[in-house]
């Protein structure tokens, strides 16, 4: 279908490799592909580390660890449109109570979703570097739909390392403190390791979900899109191509160079991350 | 570490996750004239129950709580039967290209669902199904994660028991029926509970392949309903809510069992 010029009216025409050609050309398109990298780079690592963090802490043999994790994975089953809804609401740069709650630390509000100056632009403008475009990082309403995505998907992060956690041999433990290890010795040399794929395994199929992430951007952000355009992710721009400018053929054209980016980053982590994944 | 550290942390970490849920159900509850207090207040000052109400006036919520349960219950079904029987035709019967074609459905689940969107939607529009119950059940009917957790759990069940059923005299879909879908439970009560949450949830599919109002699921119902009522938070809350709520309960009683089928099937969005 990305060979056709294809709207839903009118007629069929082959049209080779032009609806390629425009997205080489199509500064949009890549606009959400930078989107959509700031977006996977800060959102996956981030759920990965702080989850790890919990889990550790959950493995400590805590007193009411059932009701922890109870609470921590609540938000995997609670559909990501309401979600939103709820957090553009905490977001709300006048009444929200994300902005009550820096003010209580005398910490001036933010527009949060309406806000399209990039992150690392707020940083480094005071010092004299000026960034713009790609390199202003993502926009303040990004990295507003980051944190919700790292507080959605953490529950489900956390009982896959727990379980993960579970499973290191506890004469490992033993042995190691019989060396007097320490404990971030141990934790680095010994729980790291053992459970090395089951991070590897997140890292994959978290991945895939950030690139996929559409219901955030459709419900939080006014325009769909964002404030520039800045919250446009890849998806997003399929949709909206297809289904609200109806370019089906070109819209083909972005969902096939999706599938490959996406393609090549699974094979390119089990490459050169899975080297270092210490199977038993 | 120190336990008491543990147990802030732990605390901490917890209210975090839990404060949206809290701030959505107290908002419900609240009128707008105190909703849009600044610094807000954390409980209402009285409880007030009529915004459940007055979000179901507003729009068609009945209407899109029943498309859901249809969507939900008839894809779920389903997916019971065709992941049952294809799981046994891979796992237990010998055909030619058995292996290759349960190759070919593995790679297929690399894809994901938004590089199919748009020829699903044409090949829906051709066919007349879109905006009709067909469009968001028939697509679904397949699922082949369930199909491999299932092949994987029938290659466990000894030979024996075949070969004794089959000497009985009963044949292929007896012997599904009576010997092994009772030996299955946890594994089909595990895909039940995936199906049933993955679809109540599902967004994407139904936005596209349905326009109608009386169409919409209780997701794209309400999407709409957030663009409808883009500053009336306490109505938007409420409607939050009891589209949450249904599996939020349910959650609380299978907790387990939801927590295991996400564990073995990934997330899907």
């Amino acid at each position: 279908m990305s060979f056709y010029n294809w709207s839903i009216a009118g007629p069929l025409k082959f049209i080779g490799l032009k609806n390629f050609y425009r997205l080489i050309i199509d500064p949009k398109f890549y606009q959400s592909l930078g989107n959509t990298f700031w977006y996977v780079l800060g959102v996956v690592p981030l759920t990965i580390i702080i989850a790890l963090f919990f889990a550790y802490l959950l493995n400590q043999k805590v007193k009411g660890q059932g009701i922890y994790r109870t609470v921590y994975y609540l938000p995997v089953v609670t559909s990501i449109v309401a979600i939103s809804v709820v957090w553009k609401w905490i977001f709300n740069p006048d009444r929200g109570i994300f902005n009550a709650f820096l003010s209580l630390f005398g910490i001036e509000g933010m527009k949060w979703l309406n806000d399209s100056r990039g992150l690392f632009e707020i940083i480094f403008t005071p010092l004299g570097i000026n960034l713009s475009g790609f390199f202003a990082g993502p926009s303040i309403a990004l990295v507003a739909l980051m944190i919700m995505t790292i507080w959605h998907s953490l529950g489900y992060c956390i009982i896959i390392i727990l379980a993960g956690l579970q499973n290191v041999p506890a004469q490992y433990y033993e042995a190691a403190r019989l060396d007097s290890a320490n404990g971030w010795h141990i934790f680095w040399y010994i729980t790291i390791p053992v459970i090395s794929p089951t991070l590897f395994y997140l890292l994959v199929t978290q991945t895939i979900i950030a690139f996929n992430t559409f219901t955030p951007v459709y419900v939080m952000t006014q325009p769909p899109g964002g404030p520039l355009g800045t919250t446009s992710l890849v998806v997003y721009y399929l949709y909206e191509q297809s289904f609200r400018l109806w370019n089906l053929g070109y819209a083909n054209a972005i969902a096939f160079i999706l599938f490959i980016i996406i393609f090549l980053l699974t094979q390119l982590q089990k490459r050169f991350i899975e080297e270092r994944v210490y199977y038993e | 570490m120190n336990k008491k550290f543990v147990h802030i942390f732990l605390i901490i970490g917890a209210i975090w996750m839990f404060l949206p849920f809290f701030w959505m159900i107290s908002t419900a509850l609240k009128t707008q004239t105190e909703a849009l207090k600044f610094p807000p207040t954390l409980f209402p000052q009285e409880f007030i129950f009529s915004n459940f109400t007055e979000a179901f006036k507003e729009v068609d919520f009945a209407r899109y709580f029943l498309n859901t349960i249809i969507m939900t219950f008839g894809t779920a079904i389903l997916v019971f039967l065709t992941s049952a029987l294809a799981a046994y035709a891979f796992a237990r019967l010998k055909f030619f290209g058995r292996d290759l074609i349960f190759t070919i459905f593995l790679a297929m689940m690399m894809v994901p669902m938004p590089v199919y969107l748009t020829p699903s939607y044409v090949i829906l529009s051709k066919f007349r199904w879109i905006d009709t119950f067909f469009a968001l059940v028939i697509p679904w009917c397949v699922n082949i994660f369930s199909i491999f957790l299932l092949r994987q759990h029938f290659k466990t069940i000894p030979q024996e028991l075949f070969d004794a059923a089959k000497i009985d005299g009963l044949n292929h879909l007896q012997i599904i029926k009576n010997i092994i879908l009772p030996l299955s439970k946890p594994v089909l009560i595990t895909i039940c509970i995936f199906e049933v949450v993955s679809n109540w949830n599902s967004f994407l599919w139904p936005l596209i392949v349905t326009h109608s109002d009386s169409m919409r699921t209780i997701q794209t119902g309400l999407a709409y309903f957030a663009q409808a009522e883009s500053t009336n938070y306490p109505l938007l809350c409420a409607a939050s809510t009891f589209t949450t709520m249904p599996l939020i309960i349910l959650y609380f009683f299978v907790q387990k069992q939801i927590m295991e089928s996400f564990t073995r099937s990934g997330l899907k969005e």
